[in-house]
């Protein structure tokens, strides 16, 4: 896949009923990069997404998929480039692992089309590169936590989009679990090219692992960037107003923050 | 590799064959049940009578005995419970599904009640008949549904709170169908338990067709949503990120179940739970082996044909069949809202 799909968000403004979340927001996300959206709770970080991923109606401005709004676009062929894993998908009681993959192959049948062996294959290729093969026969329901977020990655892989957006996928995960989806998502990302956005609480998790952080305050967004440029002690200041100290991952190298609070500190300030 | 690959393609395929197999599977049983009740109810009743017997009737011979009996008595009993029985199943699972709640079916958030008041007001008061009825009672229907969400609606999600309102609204309207009865010129029992609990009683053959059109029209719109309809099981966000038109899907699931209900409803008044139980035994059933619309619509068909027939023959004295299914269904609403109130059910 050579030709990169262009997700552009321009000049957003949106929210529910009687609240404006979104204030402007405009921005381009990098084509087969792998982008982290971070800020304070309540700052409109999954409003952002589910605007980007239609599943909220702007008020006004857009959001342009190679040049055409996304709310305009038919759900069905937006759904074979654009996909979605929402913060907590409902797995219906009983279903098995290989049913709900084989459900992200949704868009890509019409009223009359019959499951073709294109589609065995794209679910194949899921198991396979969410390493749950082996769960293909459990029942969701009696899946560990991090092994049920892998099936429905899972799930969402098999859509074969090529613009991933995933709602904090590592919330209720173990710090092992997370940093298992999220070598998934890098696996996921050079592999196959997928433009990755993605929505994180873990600070230094997302420094680590993305190109590019948009970082958020009040509906609107304050800085964007690589991690270096973003993660410094003066946008974290505004963006969480919390002190910190700014250091240099002994693993990756990217920055990363060392909080700074009113106790249990070595040095007096 | 390539091996392990072709591995997980064939257990995939053997998983998906062996869902499909056992759905088809307990298809054929539910057909084979309807057809079993279906020919009790024709054949055996306070007289026997024989196979033979009720062939040549159904052929259109003159059996002295046999010909009033099974054509006149029994067998429109049987065809109108039959598609009633369809009509109801087939709405109530799709409602369930739709809002994600077993409680969240016709007959318990008041569209069925509904479309029962616009029965009874359209026979009773405004002396209307056939097709206008229906027509009447849908357009009623339709109202009290839109009007259930709208009061229920605030950002969007609706599910414990639309439920309890259609309860309310549900017994409000009620109310309104005893007092319209209460007002009609000849107070007969047995009409006014059919419009408060639902009866075959008074059906006959001519009434099948509305039945049978609707079906036709409003089940056959469902199924050409089945797969958009199973999708939303997964919830709202998922479903339309997969593609769905979670909101025309949805106008399609009120509008059609409203249909299937409101022309049921009109003939035999509100069935009780059966529209209710009938998801719920299918999903049992058939867990996740397919679409649930089917299977339910012949278990609502079951239900109604076994309620009749309990009602009529198997009790002290005779009741219609929306007794006998209102006793099985309250105990499952008990054990619901207990669940529910536990730990949230979905279907």
């Amino acid at each position: 896949m050579t030709l990169k799909h262009q997700l552009i968000l321009d000049n957003l403004t949106a929210g529910y009923r009687d609240k404006t979340i979104l204030k402007n927001i405009n921005i381009d996300i990098s084509p087969g990069q792998i982008t982290s959206i971070i800020g304070a709770n309540a700052c409109g970080k999954s409003t952002l997404l589910r605007t980007m991923s239609r599943l909220l109606t702007p008020y006004k401005g857009q959001v342009l998929l190679d040049g055409k709004s996304i709310h305009n676009a038919p759900t069905r062929q937006l759904a074979q480039t654009l996909g979605l894993l929402p913060q907590s998908p409902i797995a219906p009681e009983g279903i098995t692992v290989g049913d709900l993959v084989s459900r992200g192959r949704h868009p890509h049948h019409g009223l009359m089309s019959r499951w073709s062996k294109t589609d065995d294959e794209a679910v194949a290729k899921a198991l396979e590169t969410t390493k749950t093969t082996e769960l293909l026969d459990r029942e969701v329901d009696e899946l560990s936590g991090g092994q049920r977020q892998r099936v429905w990655i899972a799930m969402a892989l098999a859509q074969e989009t090529d613009i991933l957006l995933l709602d904090e996928p590592t919330t209720f995960l173990d710090v092992a679990h997370q940093i298992e989806v999220l070598d998934l998502l890098v696996e996921l990302n050079q592999s196959r090219g997928t433009t990755i956005v993605l929505v994180l609480h873990d600070l230094n998790l997302a420094s680590r692992y993305s190109d590019q952080l948009i970082a958020m305050q009040q509906g609107q967004i304050f800085a964007s960037g690589t991690p270096e440029l973003v993660v410094t002690e003066d946008i974290i200041h505004t963006v969480f107003g919390l002190h910190s100290h700014i250091i240099s991952d002994p693993i990756s190298g990217a920055p990363m923050v060392l909080p700074i609070g009113r106790h249990k500190r070595v040095t007096s300030p | 590799m390539k091996n392990n690959v072709n591995a997980t393609l064939s257990r995939i395929k053997y998983g998906r064959k062996q869902r499909s197999s056992r759905w088809n599977c307990l298809i054929v049983i539910l057909c084979l049940l309807v057809m079993a009740a279906f020919s009790i109810t024709l054949s055996l009743g306070q007289s026997f009578t024989s196979p033979t017997e009720v062939l040549k009737v159904l052929l259109g011979e003159n059996v002295p005995g046999a010909s009033f009996v099974v054509g006149h008595l029994r067998l429109p009993r049987a065809v109108i419970s039959l598609l009633v029985g369809m009509s109801f199943g087939m709405a109530g699972v799709a409602f369930q599904i739709m809002l994600r709640n077993p409680l969240a079916s016709p007959d318990i958030i008041g569209v069925s009640s509904g479309t029962t008041a616009a029965a009874v007001f359209a026979i009773i008061v405004l002396n209307m008949d056939g097709a206008s009825v229906a027509f009447f009672s849908i357009v009623m229907g339709l109202l009290v549904a839109i009007s259930i969400y709208a009061l229920s609606y605030r950002n969007g999600a609706a599910g414990t709170r639309l439920i309890l309102i259609g309860i309310g609204v549900s017994a409000m309207i009620e109310s309104g169908i005893v007092y319209l009865l209460s007002q009609a010129p000849a107070w007969d029992r047995q009409e006014a338990l059919r419009w408060l609990s639902g009866s075959v009683n008074s059906a006959q053959l001519h009434q099948a067709l509305p039945l049978l059109i609707s079906l036709l029209l409003f089940g056959g719109l469902l199924l050409s949503r089945t797969r958009d309809i199973e999708a939303l099981r997964m919830g709202d966000d998922t479903a339309q990120s997969l593609g769905v038109r979670v909101g025309v899907t949805r106008i399609i699931v009120i509008t059609s179940s409203v249909g299937l209900i409101a022309v049921g409803a009109s003939i035999t008044g509100p069935i009780a739970f059966v529209a209710f139980l009938s998801g719920p035994i299918a999903m049992r059933l058939i867990q996740n082996n397919g679409s649930l619309i089917i299977p339910s619509g012949l278990i609502g068909a079951c239900l109604v044909m076994m309620g009749d027939y309990i009602g009529q023959f198997l009790l002290t004295s005779r009741y219609p069949v929306g007794v006998v299914t209102g006793a099985l269904g309250a105990p499952y609403l008990i054990y619901l809202i207990i669940r529910v109130n536990r730990k949230g059910g979905s279907l």
